[in-house]
């Protein structure tokens, strides 16, 4: 009986009708895009923070709070979410933002997707994604395609804002087009630099920027780092003068700073996503810090 | 001289008359050649057509190829019914030859084919396990997983169990995803929402078997699991509590728990749960459980049984790879009807923590303690050391000290062992 009258009770202030969009993303940096695109319009938040590692979240029953109130749910999809968003979109009991219904945008369908494997993929390959790198965000140009289509979508849940999300939306990439002038510009005297990075985090940024990532210290993707790899990995650094190993924040430091010291090289801990740190809150300012400390450090190394 | 010119023309004759030969030689090669060369053509045009026929056929269905690319089997309704927004760029096709699952025409057909995984469970045992000693070795259960979006309103999941004693349909239900009121419908047969051990597959217990109260109270390793209709609402709550209340009714038929013996001798099971983020990086989940239905003793007896259940858990974000703790606590009452109108009141607990000690590495322990089912005074007692180790996110070795008194006076010390190993694309549980 109390268990109805509580159901009861929970019935009668669910009808209330929002005044702005609330919308999830399943990590920061659709967040911080959907910022930009819905202004003062929309309600933002995420499930994972930007210095978590988002292949590894826990499904809280705290985030289904949220996502019951939900009008749009955004993810990065190509598998990224796999093991922990699933049951939260099932446990929601939100028709809107279920797999298939008006209100859940995989951001992924719109975007240049690297690294989609050929032949046949095993698990002997390590954590290997099928469908593709799913850190696409790191491209702006896929930051670009991401904007549109979120101004698509809010103006397809919203069509009296049509116009404002579009007029946000120019400003985007305005100010994107800009940007990536100056971020060229940073970068440009670093062009064909090789580097180490941890994970498979920067196949997007690598290739706008053009990076050679020569190798990775996980010696499969999502496989921790072994002491043969390792030895390979510093070998490798020796023969081929590479001093730079790139870190996502939350992996442990203590492989890569052992790699650094035997090579006389440097780690340096680059964000893969807004919120990374505390002053890295929206996507500018994401390339900003990472483009401002990559220079830094590479005009320091040969 | 006449000789001389006699021969020459002969030779001249013979001459033409060779040359004459390969001539016709050479035509006759030509005329093969043309031949070849004709047929050869023919062959060309005859691979061009099937060609473009394989083309069209790939283009014709793009609904079906395009998705399997670049969409997780699991959210692929949401392709086909999420149209690219109007005015934006199709997605770019990635540089490089496109991915080969199979044939074109084969991944089409297996687009709609549920996720499908395999998760092995072999266990060994030494040492004295009396009295209830396990086999030495065995591969104890392989769990067979069917998990797949139904329709728009609605997905199911199917989970078989092939044992050393058989197969048995672990779990298998219908779940309505889109129900107004934020109410959530089951179907099927599951495992009944009691406590947290109760709820728990095989493979993502933190030990290698199931606590003493468990198996003493509420049915061992199948526990209450039958075939029934859950419903679930999450319910208003302050200061950010998540508190939700589940009602169950089955059949009544749970081994060694509850047994129905006619239609109206159902079994029902609610629980209460609510849990709280501490900080970003603690919370605490706490529950309520009770469960009622006829006693597998004799017809008239009915049994109830009620829970509480507590759990803590501590992940930093930052480093949430590498370290977290989990604390459990479960304690169970039974109300346990017996013949002759005497009523047995067995009740039992365990305590548990697991830390995770590095990346692959995490140690744990459990205390047990719990009455039997049909007498109350008889109790056992028990305590474990755990070692788990992940080669990766898809495999695990586990070790298990055991020590067990039994209410018989005999003591069980064991050296319990596990490999468990996961094929395919196995959903995640709910937290």
């Amino acid at each position: 009986m109390a268990l109805l009258i509580a159901f009861s009770l929970g019935t009668a202030g669910s009808g209330l009708a929002a005044s702005k969009l609330n919308i999830m993303t399943s990590t920061q940096d659709p967040a911080a895009i959907t910022r930009e695109i819905g202004g003062d319009r929309v309600n933002v938040d995420s499930i994972a923070k930007g210095y978590q590692d988002p292949h590894f979240v826990e499904p809280k029953p705290s985030f289904l709070l949220k996502l019951m109130k939900a009008d749009l749910l955004e993810v990065v999809g190509l598998e990224l979410e796999i093991g922990w968003l699933p049951p939260l979109i099932t446990q929601s009991r939100n028709a809107k933002v279920q797999v298939g219904a008006s209100g859940y945008l995989d951001l992924s369908r719109y975007c240049e997707i690297l690294e989609i494997p050929t032949g046949q993929v095993t698990r002997a390959m390590g954590d290997v994604h099928p469908l593709g790198n799913p850190h696409y965000w790191l491209n702006p140009e896929n930051g670009r395609r991401m904007a549109k289509a979120i101004q698509q979508k809010l103006a397809e849940l919203r069509p009296e804002d049509t116009a404002y999300f579009a007029q946000r939306e120019a400003d985007f990439e305005r100010r994107l087009t800009d940007s990536e002038k100056r971020w060229d510009g940073a970068m440009a005297p670093y062009r064909g630099r090789k580097v180490i990075t941890y994970h498979r985090s920067w196949p997007n940024f690598a290739k706008v920027f053009d990076l050679d990532v020569v190798d990775y210290v996980e010696p499969k993707p999502g496989i921790p780092p072994t002491p043969s790899h390792t030895l390979e990995l510093i070998n490798l650094m020796k023969r081929e003068g590479i001093k730079l190993i790139l870190v996502e924040p939350y992996f442990d430091l203590r492989t890569p700073n052992a790699i650094a010291g035997a090579v006389g090289g440097q780690v340096l801990v680059l964000l893969p996503s807004v919120g990374g740190v505390k002053e890295v809150n929206d996507y500018f300012q994401l390339f900003d810090y990472d483009i401002n400390l990559l220079s830094t450090t590479l005009a320091k190394t040969k | 001289m006449r000789h001389v010119l006699f021969v020459a023309f002969a030779g001249c004759l013979g001459s033409f008359t060779v040359a004459a030969q390969d001539t016709a030689e050479l035509l006759n090669r030509m005329k093969a050649m043309e031949d070849k060369i004709k047929s050869l053509e023919a062959e060309v045009q005859e691979l061009k057509g099937q060609q473009a026929a394989l083309i069209a056929a790939v283009t014709a269905a793009p609904s079906s190829a395009a998705p399997a690319r670049q969409v997780p089997p699991a959210l692929t309704a949401t392709t086909a019914a999420e149209p690219a927004p109007a005015g934006l760029a199709a997605p770019q096709v990635p540089s490089g030859p496109l991915p080969v699952y199979g044939g074109a025409s084969a991944a089409g057909s297996k687009v709609f084919n549920p996720d499908i995984s395999v998760i092995g469970d072999f266990l060994g045992a030494i040492g004295n396990g009396n009295p209830r000693a396990t086999p030495a070795l065995q591969m104890h259960e392989s769990e067979v997983g069917f998990q797949a979006i139904i329709d728009p309103y609605a997905r199911a999941d199917f989970f078989m169990s092939f044992g050393e004693e058989g197969v048995n349909l672990e779990e298998g239900f219908l779940t309505f995803t889109t129900l107004p009121l934020g109410i959530q419908l089951k179907v099927g047969k599951m495992r009944a929402a009691f406590g947290k051990v109760n709820t728990l597959h095989n493979h993502v217990l933190p030990w290698t078997n199931r606590p003493l109260v468990t198996q003493n109270l509420v049915g061992g390793e199948d526990g209450i699991n039958d075939a029934g209709l859950s419903i679930s609402r999450i319910l208003p709550a302050p200061k950010n509590i998540f508190l939700e209340g589940t009602a169950q009714i089955y059949r009544g038929d749970s081994d060694d728990v509850f047994h129905s013996y006619r239609r109206s001798d159902v079994s029902t099971v609610a629980h209460l749960r609510a849990y709280r983020d501490i900080t970003e990086s603690t919370n605490i989940d706490l529950g309520v459980s009770y469960a009622r239905g006829h006693s597998p003793v004799a017809e008239p007896l009915i049994n109830q049984l009620y829970g509480m259940d507590a759990t803590v858990r501590w992940k930093p974000l930052r480093r949430s790879i590498y370290h977290s703790l989990v604390g459990r606590f479960e304690y169970i009452w039974d109300r346990a009807e017996q013949p002759l109108q005497a009523l047995s009141t067995p009740a039992g607990f365990y305590i548990s923590g697991e830390y995770q000690i590095a990346r692959r590495w995490f140690f744990g322990t459990r205390y047990d303690h719990s009455g039997r089912f049909n007498n109350a005074q008889l109790i056992d007692t028990g305590g474990s050391l755990i070692l788990t180790y992940w080669p990766s996110e898809f495999s695990q070795i586990r070790g298990q000290f055991q020590r067990t008194s039994y209410a018989e006076g005999l003591t069980a010390n064991e050296l319990l062992f596990q490999f468990q190993f996961s094929m395919g694309a196995h959903g995640a549980h709910p937290f």
